[in-house]
């Protein structure tokens, strides 16, 4: 019963891909990575582009611990995960600095803070430290895109409501201004991100009883 | 003097790390179910971002900064280690906890037993990398900024901490809907705090 055998998409390595969209996403149920999520989705291209830089961290570290799993003593395996970590944060760092200027100004520190991601320590721990190389990469693309896709819905709701744009593209026709339709400025301040995906969380356990607390 | 009375209400009260810029959510949602423990937490987010920050202040001043080299002799002034940053401040934040934690250990043994597992787990909180980060950003000028800077966020962190905890101790006994129950309801309060520390924002310093 050799695992080599097992086809690279079989239905068990398609579930670690697709479980995390829904009902184990990492920020709506695991509560891992709620950090960063938040405080970049005033606007929809800079979660865009901080949903991307995850995925491929979160890819890379997760492939690199997993091929490293056997030979890192446990008691400084934290310090070796925060250094892959890192250097793969600084490699995203100087490719935004570089090609998108604009963007890597506008997320500040928050590519930095993909370092104390709780979602990429959390997957590594959980995840990483105890499986092969292969079902480790699924595992990390599947959790990084159910990270961003709550990402890009937030900031989708945030932006076509606080500011009436899409991706800085503006969508609400000026005649819905003209007839006295305001922006709502409330969607545009932090405390609102938090609104938002309390919403999320609460439209999701409605519609799935068996993720409701106690 | 007044500046760094300034520095320390900013910090706390408009720039809060959690409602401002939701750093050390992962902890603050996870350990924010009892008053009594999310104290504990809070102290030792206020410890760890005192020292850290200093520190890092000087890391940044002496070796990373462009040109900041120049003090080992002049042929060096031309280089900068700017990239090493994160590296550099995760390396020194993982030992600081791990320091912190013996101090503490050794000196206050009472401290050390409340605060139990979540010291070790401040090394991945992004508050503390955030702070530092921060202070890397602001460029403070000098020592004593960037401490006030570092104690006062983490006084901050403790407040909200301390505020959620005891919002969620009451609420048990309300009647919230189901789905919401647990993890959402948290995210709706924190928001509707979040909107309350916004009346500081028309504060001027």
């Amino acid at each position: 019963m050799s695992n080599e055998k097992e086809p690279l998409f079989s239905a068990k390595n398609l579930k670690l891909l697709s479980e995390p969209l829904g009902q184990s996403n990492p920020i709506t149920i695991q509560v891992l990575g709620i950090c960063s999520a938040l405080a970049v989705t005033v606007k929809l291209k800079p979660s865009i582009v901080l949903a991307i830089s995850v995925l491929a961290v979160m890819a890379v570290s997760n492939v690199a611990i997993s091929l490293l799993r056997k030979m890192v003593p446990p008691r400084i395996r934290i310090i070796v995960q925060l250094v892959i970590i890192a250097t793969m944060v600084i490699l995203v760092d100087q490719v935004l600095k570089a090609y998108a200027y604009d963007v890597s100004k506008q997320l500040s520190v928050f590519v930095g803070l993909i370092i104390t991601n709780c979602i990429i320590m959390g997957r590594l721990e959980a995840f990483a430290l105890g499986n092969k190389p292969w079902p480790s990469f699924l595992d990390g693309l599947g959790n990084a895109a159910g990270y961003g896709w709550i990402l890009i819905a937030v900031a989708f709701f945030r932006e076509l409501l606080g500011s009436g744009t899409l991706l800085d593209m503006q969508v609400i026709p000026q005649a819905f201004y003209d007839a006295g339709y305001v922006n709502n400025g409330m969607m545009i301040l932090p405390p609102m991100a938090l609104v938002v995906v309390g919403i999320i969380i609460w439209i999701q356990r409605a519609r799935n009883k068996s993720l409701v607390e106690d | 003097m007044e500046n760094l009375v300034n520095i320390f209400v900013k910090s706390i009260f408009i720039d809060n790390m959690i409602f401002a810029y939701f750093l050390g959510m992962c902890s603050y949602l996870a350990v924010s179910k009892t008053v009594k423990t999310s104290t504990g937490l809070g102290i030792a987010v206020i410890f760890v971002l005192g020292f850290t920050i200093p520190i890092n202040f000087f890391l940044e001043k002496f070796i990373l900064k462009a040109g900041a080299l120049s003090w080992i002799s002049p042929s060096l002034a031309d280089v900068d280690l700017s990239f090493l940053t994160f590296i550099m401040f995760i390396a020194v934040i993982a030992s600081m906890v791990q320091l912190v934690e013996m101090v503490i250990e050794k000196f206050a043994p009472t401290l050390y037993t409340s605060l139990g597992i979540f010291l070790p787990l401040i090394a991945v909180n992004c508050a503390i990398l955030g702070g530092s980060l921060f202070m890397q950003e602001r460029e403070y000028a000098n020592i004593g900024e960037a401490t006030v800077f570092g104690l006062g966020s983490g006084v901050g962190w403790f407040l909200a901490i301390v505020g959620i905890a005891a919002i969620r101790e009451k609420i048990q006994y309300s009647n919230v809907p189901a789905p919401l129950r647990g993890l959402g309801i948290t995210f709706i309060i924190t928001g509707l705090m979040g909107i309350a520390f916004m009346s500081f924002m028309g504060i001027k310093l």
